[in-house]
């Protein structure tokens, strides 16, 4: 059975990862691949970066961070910001990239999602769309880092984009980047009808409670997150652990490490266990996994 | 250490596939270098993109009578991944009907998306392979394996070697006939089972007598 991906969302400003807070303030994280390091070696399923300075410096992603990041990856890698033409696509698929994250291009560029799923196929092409609420509670999707209104519903251009050949779409809530107040459910089930495709949920996460409702609430192929992931140490076996309690089968335990035989509290934090069993733990062998 | 190049044809995440093989020990070469293919070991052929662009990539750099010499005549092993898997077989209707590499009797044909079954098969899915398959060796049946497709592969039973269950198509994952490996999923890309698959592979070619 397919599972739910557990995807880090890395935003990269001035070449660090940093903490994004309504697409406005940003705090710095550290080096991508460290952080890319450890969340490989957490289990993650997936890492998407994308460089928020490119598209207005007029230049893209740079690939020589493409290469030292996926020299440290062994999840898929989507790699986003500034991305203009199939050439660049070409360079940073060569750098080790393995999907191409697109978002104001998809708009006001289309063709450059079906050249690029024409050269690399659909499942290469990823489109990000940013969203917003309006007062009257419905949505509107917006390009240029959340910037520039589109006028269109997050669902008409995600049709628009799966006629171009996109292979996924990731959707992104503009009120609720950052601000730790769980995913926006109506505007995700808004995508879910529109398109066939896989959709990624992202923005709003602030524990595996938040994600724990995203996947009671609806069916998504994927469940994104940025800040959780770098403030708790084992982030990613943390979440997976305690998700795979409510969805057995839903969820990738490959990891080496494992919490499963850990308590949790009511947002899906780790309980410190009793000293009797910590104490215990301390003459456990693990031998190292030899590959 | 026997050589081992990824063959680049313009096509495919290369470097991916050399990363996880330079952690495993081996410096791969990339290159469409004739003479330097010829001096190789084994193949790692990796797929990222469309299939006929791929086919094309393959003729305009004269490499598809190369690789029968070395792979069907010689009986060089070789491993597909994803695309390149595609690419062993007669056909693919990927964007109109396209000639492949026909090393493996069958076809590859589109995945059909309907009200529950997105398209394409995207993340980590669980496999059933077949017990004697090397490739699986020393891997728990429970491992998962990163996919993303929207084609897959129809062929006869006793080319393949796992299999993937999404919605009500049951896919064929890998396949094994004689020195032909390939994974519809990507090993690189599938964490530290993915790296056991890609041992057990080198394994294999390490043991080959050629």
């Amino acid at each position: 059975m397919l599972k739910k991906r557990l995807i880090a969302s890395l935003v990269i400003k001035n070449g660090i990862v940093v903490q994004s807070i309504g697409f406005e303030r940003y705090l710095p994280i550290g080096k991508p691949e460290i952080t890319v390091d450890y969340l490989n070696q957490w289990g993650i399923d997936e890492i998407i970066m994308v460089d928020i300075d490119a598209a207005r410096e007029g230049r893209c992603i740079d690939p020589e961070l493409v290469k030292r990041v996926a020299k440290r990856c062994f999840v898929p890698l989507s790699v986003g910001g500034g991305i203009t033409s199939v050439d660049q696509i070409h360079t940073l698929i060569h750098s080790g990239a393995d999907k191409i994250s697109l978002n104001t291009q998809a708009f006001i560029n289309p063709s450059l999602i079906e050249e690029g799923a024409r050269f690399f196929g659909s499942q290469c092409m990823v489109v990000s769309i940013d969203a917003k609420g309006d007062a009257d509670g419905s949505y509107r999707a917006y390009t240029h880092g959340g910037k520039a209104d589109t006028a269109l519903s997050p669902a008409e251009l995600a049709r628009q984009i799966q006629e171009c050949g996109a292979g996924e779409i990731l959707i992104n809530s503009i009120d609720r980047d950052g601000y730790k107040n769980g995913y926006d459910i109506d505007l995700i089930r808004s995508l879910l009808s529109a398109t066939n495709l896989p959709l990624i949920a992202l923005g709003g996460a602030k524990d595996p409670l938040c994600m724990k409702i995203l996947l009671e609430s609806c069916d998504v192929s994927a469940i994104a997150a940025g800040n959780y992931f770098h403030f708790v140490e084992h982030s990613a076996t943390i979440a997976k652990a305690y998700l795979s309690r409510y969805f057995p089968d839903q969820i990738r335990l490959d990891g080496y490490s494992d919490y499963r035989d850990f308590s949790f509290d009511e947002r899906g934090r780790i309980v410190k266990k009793e000293d009797k069993s910590l104490r215990d733990m301390l003459f456990e062998f693990h031998p190292k996994e030899v590959i | 250490m026997k050589k081992i190049a990824i063959i680049d044809y313009g096509m495919g995440n290369v470097q991916s596939v050399a990363n996880a093989l330079e952690l495993l020990g081996y410096t791969a070469t990339i290159t469409d270098d004739h003479e330097v293919l010829k001096a190789a070991d084994a193949y790692i052929l990796p797929g990222v993109g469309a299939f006929a662009e791929a086919m094309n990539n393959l003729r305009a750099r004269h490499l598809l009578p190369l690789l029968h010499t070395q792979v069907i005549e010689a009986g060089k092993p070789i491993f597909g991944i994803c695309l390149g898997m595609q690419l062993f077989l007669q056909s693919s209707e990927e964007m109109g009907l396209h000639e492949g590499l026909g090393w493996i009797e069958g076809k590859v044909i589109a995945m059909k998306p309907d009200s529950t079954l997105r398209v394409p098969h995207v993340g980590w899915n669980d496999i059933i392979a077949k017990e004697d398959s090397p490739l699986f060796m020393g891997i728990n049946k429970d491992a998962h394996f990163y996919f993303d497709h929207s084609y897959h592969v129809v062929c006869e039973e006793r080319y393949i070697s796992a299999k993937c269950q999404y919605g009500s198509y049951e896919l064929t994952a890998a396949l094994q006939y004689k020195n032909l490996f390939a994974t519809q999923f990507h090993p690189e890309k599938s964490q530290t089972k993915g790296l056991k698959l890609l041992r057990n592979f080198l394994n294999f070619v390490e043991e080959y007598p050629c």
